[in-house]
């Protein structure tokens, strides 16, 4: 199999006397979605805040595109390419979906905004993604829906060229048919050669769209498991400590 | 369903243009805005309304209203608040409030008439007074943006300890002349007749340059452009508005005939000049940018990089610094520092920003909505002084008209967050 895009090796972080996270491995590959899933308090956010540099690990080691790296801030996790869309996705809804897109990040020319540059190229993004519930690019963020929000929100992943996409469960809030939208914008993500790991507690959903669907017990990563080779009952068995996975790697 | 269909749903679909809501023709844009004003996002439309209702209101009610000299005294007295309502939306923008800008203005010009006392020029004297506010203005976005107090609380301080300073300063019941011909002209001079029309020149200039700039560019990038109509009509709005006023204060304004007051007075090109600069700043730089961001939401602001602090402490400098600007206005227009200066204007430069359309709940609004407010709350003490009521009437109606602004204000941001729940 090909070279993981990031690679996670006996991970430990402890907050005090509680191990949180007791010696995790992850895997996630270029083009794949890798659903991570757990029950709560299992360590999947601490994971997560582990690779976007706001929570560093105590120990274990992280390689990225099979260089050992060691993210201890933001910005840095940023440079290499991996971007998280939070749960609340912080969105600025007095601002528009160019303006949200590029927050942060504004082009600029003789130091003013290059608006024209800013907007083609988050139209592009949008429809690499093959977007078609966004009417106008131009449009306030506070006048779109939940699942608008969300397309945006992993848009701005793509406008910065990320080459891993954390999704801190991105559908907990949507109805039926935006949570349709935004697993197949997820897939498209994916197939446009990012790697992804979404977080989610909806089996359902990670079942429509992920590879690899990788289980945290209390601290520890019992399974991690290609999609096709398992089943909805044995990975509820994995979450919940009544099943071991016994199965090859 | 099968994760085999979803990766069928997911296959490439033909690239589909997403609109940038420049597209249409003139009537397009028209139900735009329409409904972009159904949204609750209106702007100073309200100001604009009650601009042309206090017009009317006071010119059948005051014969006296319409007369030359009024429209040019209205100017005047509108230009002082106009920059200190400028001042204040920097930091109304963070959803943040400055009470102290008006003691910290007049303490400014208590150290700027004691530097001339000193005996320094002028010149050095405003810049003296300049840093002065820029360095209260450090001070109050420290206490904000680094030790967390609230804005209203270290102000509200402010707010008073200046007033003991400025007692300090200049003696209990201080108050002098500042005889100075450059600045007592600012408010009480105006420009050769021809100097009104460069202004307008400059004016639509600058507008139609920087309109045509911005159309070249996306044109440029292969971007739609708003029907050149929209810009035509923006222009001959600025032309005809604005001829009309110069037109109007080019002509003998005096009752002295042998002494003729004409022309736009020096003030104004100042408080354009301000408006224009601002606005380049809000709306076409990246400080103006995160500006926004952080008065709409600073936690989205801060894990996109923003310094958020960096940003509420330059806003409050911005603030205190233009504060005293138009402390400067008020010394020159009135002659004289004194210790009170600055101590009820401050409401009033808030009432202005918010009257004319800028949420108090921060991250919406412009400029210019501060400087159409500030006319309103000028049109109203104006008119009804005309009319011969007292104080009192002025302050219960500015009052009243805050609090309708206020309530639109709040309606109107219910509003556009509710259009989430109905999408
Ligand atoms: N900063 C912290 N200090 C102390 N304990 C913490 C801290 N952060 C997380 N924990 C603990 O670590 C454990 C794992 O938390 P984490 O948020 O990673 O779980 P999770 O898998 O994301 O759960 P959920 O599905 O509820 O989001 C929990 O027991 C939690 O109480
Ligand atoms: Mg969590």
């Amino acid at each position: 199999m090909a070279e993981p895009v990031i690679e996670l090796k006996n991970i430990t972080k402890s907050f005090g006397p509680v191990d949180v996270l007791k010696g995790v491995d992850l895997k996630a590959y270029a083009g794949k979605v890798t659903a991570l899933v757990g029950d709560n308090g299992a360590g999947k956010s601490t994971l997560i805040k582990g690779l976007s540099g706001v929570q560093p690990y105590d120990g274990g080691t992280v390689h990225f595109e099979g260089q050992e790296v060691n993210i201890h801030d933001p910005r840095q996790a940023s440079a290499l390419g991996i971007e998280v869309v939070y749960q609340d996705l912080a969105l600025c809804e007095n601002l528009d979906i160019v303006q949200n897109m590029f927050l942060g990040r504004e082009e600029t020319s003789n130091g003013t905004l290059s608006e024209p540059t800013m907007e083609l190229e988050a139209t592009q993004a949008l429809q690499s993604l093959s977007v078609r519930t966004v009417k106008s690019v131009r449009q306030k963020v506070s006048s779109l829906s939940g699942g608008q929000r969300q397309t945006v929100a992993i848009a701005r992943s793509v406008l910065r060229n990320a080459k891993l996409v954390i999704l801190d469960e991105p559908t907990a809030a949507l109805g039926v048919a935006q949570t349709e939208q935004v697993l197949n914008l997820v897939r498209r993500l994916a197939d446009s050669g990012v790697a992804v790991i979404i977080i989610s507690h909806n089996l359902v959903d990670v079942f429509k769209v992920c590879d690899d669907i990788a289980v945290l017990y209390l601290g520890r990563m019992v399974a991690q498991i290609e999609t096709k080779k398992t089943n909805q009952t044995d990975v509820v068995g994995y979450i919940t400590g009544t099943k071991t996975y016994e199965g090859s790697k | 369903m099968s994760k085999q269909e979803t990766s069928q749903m997911s296959a490439p679909l033909p690239p589909q243009a997403i609109a940038s809501g420049h597209e249409g023709n003139l009537r397009d844009q028209i139900s735009a805005y329409g409904s972009r004003l159904k949204n609750g996002e209106m702007g100073a439309l309200p100001a604009v309304g009650a601009l042309a209702v206090l017009t009317g209101l006071f010119a059948a009610l005051s014969p006296f209203f319409l007369t030359k000299l009024n429209i040019a005294n209205l100017f005047v007295q509108a230009a002082e608040l106009t920059t200190l309502a400028v001042a204040l939306v920097f930091v109304i923008l963070l959803a943040e409030i400055d009470l102290s800008a008006g003691v910290t203005a007049g303490v400014a010009m208590d150290i700027f008439y004691l530097t001339v006392k000193a005996g320094l020029p002028w010149q050095a004297a405003i810049v003296v007074a300049l840093v002065f506010g820029a360095a209260v203005g450090a001070l109050l976005g420290y206490f904000v943006a680094k030790i967390g107090v609230p804005s209203f609380v270290v102000t509200l301080s402010f707010f008073l300890a200046f007033q003991g300073l400025a007692l300090v300063l200049l003696g209990d019941g201080g108050l002098f002349r500042v005889d100075i011909p450059e600045i007592k002209a600012i408010m009480n001079e105006s420009l050769p007749t021809w100097g009104g029309w460069v202004l307008l020149v400059v004016m639509v200039g600058l507008s139609a340059g920087l309109g045509f700039w911005d159309r070249a560019r996306r044109a440029k990038q292969g971007l739609v452009n708003r029907p050149i109509s929209i810009l035509a009509i923006k222009l001959a709005t600025i032309t005809i508005l604005g001829g009309g006023t110069i037109f109007f204060l080019n002509l003998n304004r005096s009752q002295n005939a042998l002494k003729p007051i004409e022309g736009v007075p020096i003030v104004i090109p100042f408080v354009l000049a301000l408006l224009f600069v601002g606005n380049f700043f809000l709306d076409r730089t990246r400080f103006g940018r995160h500006l926004y961001a952080v008065g709409g939401n600073p936690e989205a602001a801060r894990r996109a990089g923003i310094k958020v602090g960096a940003i509420r402490i330059a806003a409050f400098m911005i603030t205190s610094t233009l504060a005293v600007v138009s402390g400067l206005f008020h010394v020159s227009r009135i002659g004289v520092v004194e210790a009170s200066a600055g101590r009820s204007i401050v409401l009033s430069g808030v009432a202005a920003a918010v009257v004319g359309g800028v949420s108090l709940f921060g991250g919406r609004g412009k400029l210019i909505h501060a400087a159409i407010g500030a006319m309103v709350i000028s049109m109203i003490d104006n008119g009804l002084g005309l009319l011969g009521l007292s104080a009192g009437i002025s302050f219960l109606v500015t009052g009243s008209v805050l609090a309708l602004a206020a309530t639109i204000d709040a309606l109107s941001r219910k509003r556009s967050g509710s259009s989430v729940l109905r999408s």
